[in-house]
């Protein structure tokens, strides 16, 4: 290898000469601007992309609940809401899917936080990350991915028929009445929420975790160093911080399993049903008949998706009015719960201070 | 405290497990309950004798839910509910499945259904249509997309397909009796489970051709058109109405629809008196409420009587 062969660098005079003369100046205050004047055409475009993206959902939204209200005008009355379905348009109401879904969700809620949380705080406080606890973490975030309607095929084999093994009947005294209870547990309101606790159950644990994880550790560092428990640091210290993050997992959980049909289609919830869980008859009787309400968990139910999807394939023409109404009262119950649920966040969150 | 260590908890849940587990039962129940399934075309007659039976036995507790005709027969031979309706009869491999489980069903036809094709209000030249004709539209390898492709002298327009979806037991019926072979059928038309999509479909498209039951043409008839059908065996066009279809001379599309119980279940008393309710001149009146068509008399005697036996 000779040195000839390498052919010499060639010297470039710098593009800029050195800045004493007034026209180079110019130069680069000019190229300057016309950058600066592009880039704010890419700031206002980017402006106007997000300000669609939000509009034009505000805008869908909007559309779609003014078309349920003109469909549903007339058809919303305070009897629609307490009345329950009948064949004819006029008389029908959703009572059974406004109790049954209060039930379903309420137990739904009960069975799946305090396990999504108690399964949270394990991985994210105590466990170590081993490869069980990461093939664990991987299973979880699969698993919130999963179409609803598996669960529902799940929940209909797992609790619905228990597998074929149970086969009994019991008919527990309870000192002022009896409590009727079957094995395999059926189409009931356990069935329905049993299955729609394990499809809301991977959402809390993974909203808990992150939850949980934005706590600062420098937190749990002074907790524990001014010799504090690892028990107490996590009741008194972390918990309490991620309790806001945690809600608002919880919620978003809950109100997707609001809108569930298709895990109740598959369990087999009636679509026609003229009587509320436990057949409590007012709500003083959830105090006053403690037999009734420990039988709610065990009867048959229906819940508001349920009725709507029943009134969308009916043949009379008014019926489309009746699911309208349903419709409505669905978005107005989800309106509520999750308005109250960011209440109870705000209200929380104002206690925390770092 | 070492027994508090989390994997104790393992020991803990199978222990609590167990004496949940061996909890004995205290008795049978007492509670009368009525679990109807089936076929979504049998719902509307299901829902509306429901409501009336609840009106006379108040403190019977019913259910009606729709898993369709299939769904309906796996739950029923599964014994989790007492009666299901189904829009064909039962298969042979349900009859055996049945008796392999000791289930002794009984069959009790309800109602027919006449399965109506209809076009837009607009069409005024396919009025009636022979079932040659049909098939040649709805037949698996069919490129038929003009009128004019169905018969001479129609005119040269697109021709928009709208029919039940292949998990029905409607598309079941209409493939097998306008095809020869059920569920085969040409798959580039507009398919829905649920009618009133179809309803909206033929009613805002000029060239359509669609099918259904009888009680969504009813409901919807002054935005749609019956074509009147001619079997092939005499040339006359028979327009479905619900003196047609009961007589039968509205053929081939006429379809009876079924409730299915089983003798164990007749034994309580409250099924019983739910399927003779069901027969009752009561129920002939809330099949025709509902848009359907009532059963012949000589049919309907065979169905009592059949009730009669069964209850023996």
């Amino acid at each position: 290898m000779s040195q000839r062969s390498i052919p010499p660098l060639p010297v470039e005079p710098p593009q800029t000469p050195p800045g004493n003369s007034l026209g180079s100046t110019k130069l680069i205050e000019e190229s300057f601007d016309s950058e600066l004047a592009r880039r704010h055409r890419y700031g206002m475009i980017f402006e106007w992309v997000c300000w669609l993206a939000t509009w034009g959902s505000v805008v869908i939204l909007g559309v779609l609940i003014a078309t349920m209200a003109w469909q549903a005008m007339g058809w919303l009355t305070p009897k629609f809401l307490v009345s329950m379905p009948r064949r004819n348009p006029a008389d029908a109401g959703i009572l059974p899917g406004i109790v049954g879904t209060f039930w379903l969700i309420l137990l739904t809620a009960v069975l799946s936080v305090p396990l999504g949380v108690g399964a949270a705080i394990y991985l994210e406080e105590y466990s170590k990350p081993t490869l069980l606890t990461k093939f664990i973490q991987l299973n979880i975030a699969n698993l919130a991915g999963v179409p609803s309607i598996v669960y529902g095929i799940l929940g209909f084999t797992a609790f619905v028929r228990m597998f074929g093994l149970a086969k009994s009947e019991y008919l527990i005294n309870l000192g002022i009445g009896s409590l009727q209870l079957t094995l395999p547990f059926g189409r009931t309101v356990i069935s329905g929420a049993l299955t729609l606790a394990l499809l809301s159950l991977p959402v809390v644990i993974i909203a808990s975790q992150e939850a949980l994880r934005s706590v600062p550790p420098s937190l749990r560092h002074a907790s524990l160093a001014l010799g504090a428990t690892k028990w107490q640091t996590i009741w008194h210290q972390v918990l309490p911080s991620a309790l806001p993050g945690m809600m608002t997992g919880v919620i978003l959980a809950m109100s997707r399993a609001i809108g569930e049909t298709a895990p109740l289609v598959a369990i087999g919830a009636a679509t026609y049903i003229t009587f509320t869980p436990g057949r409590l008859n007012s709500v003083s009787e959830a105090f006053t008949r403690p037999d009734k309400l420990a039988q709610v968990p065990f009867d048959s139910f229906t819940t508001i998706p349920m009725q709507i999807y029943g009134w969308i394939n009916e043949a009379k023409p008014e019926f489309q009015h009746v699911a309208a109404a349903a419709i409505l009262v669905l978005l107005v119950i989800l309106l509520i719960s999750n308005g109250l649920a960011i209440f109870i966040r705000q209200h929380f969150q104002k206690k925390v201070r770092w | 405290m070492p027994f508090l260590r989390p994997r104790y908890a393992l020991v803990l849940i199978a222990l609590f497990g167990t004496v949940f587990g061996s909890l004995s039962g205290c008795g049978k129940s007492v509670d009368k309950t009525i679990a109807v399934d089936g076929s979504s075309t049998v719902f509307p007659i299901s829902m509306a004798v429901a409501e009336e039976f609840e009106g006379k036995f108040p403190d019977v507790k019913l259910t009606v839910a729709m898993s369709g005709t299939g769904g309906g027969f796996k739950k029923f031979i599964a014994e989790e509910i007492d009666v299901t309706g189904a829009s064909r009869p039962i298969t042979e491999k349900e009859a055996a499945e049945c008796k392999a489980k000791g289930i002794d069903y009984v069959e009790f036809q309800v109602a027919i259904d006449g399965l109506t094709v209809v076009i837009n209000p607009a069409n005024t030249f396919a009025e009636c249509m022979t079932v040659a004709e049909l098939n040649k539209i709805w037949a698996a390898d069919s490129k038929i997309s003009k009128w004019s492709e169905v018969r001479e002298g129609w005119p040269d327009e697109p021709i928009q397909l709208f029919g039940a979806d292949t998990a029905s037991g409607t598309f079941d019926y209409f493939t097998e009796v306008i095809n020869g072979k059920a569920k085969s059928s040409r798959s580039d038309y507009t398919a829905n489970s649920n009618d009133n999509i179809l309803v909206q479909g033929v009613v805002d498209s000029k060239g359509a051709l669609g099918y259904f039951g009888y009680a969504y043409y009813a409901e919807n008839a002054s935005k749609l058109k019956a074509v009147k059908i001619s079997d092939g065996k005499n040339a006359v066009c028979v327009e479905p109405t619900p003196a047609t279809i009961e007589s039968g001379e509205y053929t081939p599309l006429s379809r009876p629809l079924f409730i299915y119980t089983t003798k164990a279940k007749l034994k309580r008393p409250e099924v019983a008196e739910f399927i003779k309710f069901l027969l009752s001149e009561k129920g002939d009146q809330l099949v025709e409420e509902v848009k359907y068509i009532k059963v012949p008399k000589s049919v309907k005697e065979t169905m009592q009587q059949r009730l009669a036996d069964a209850l023996k």
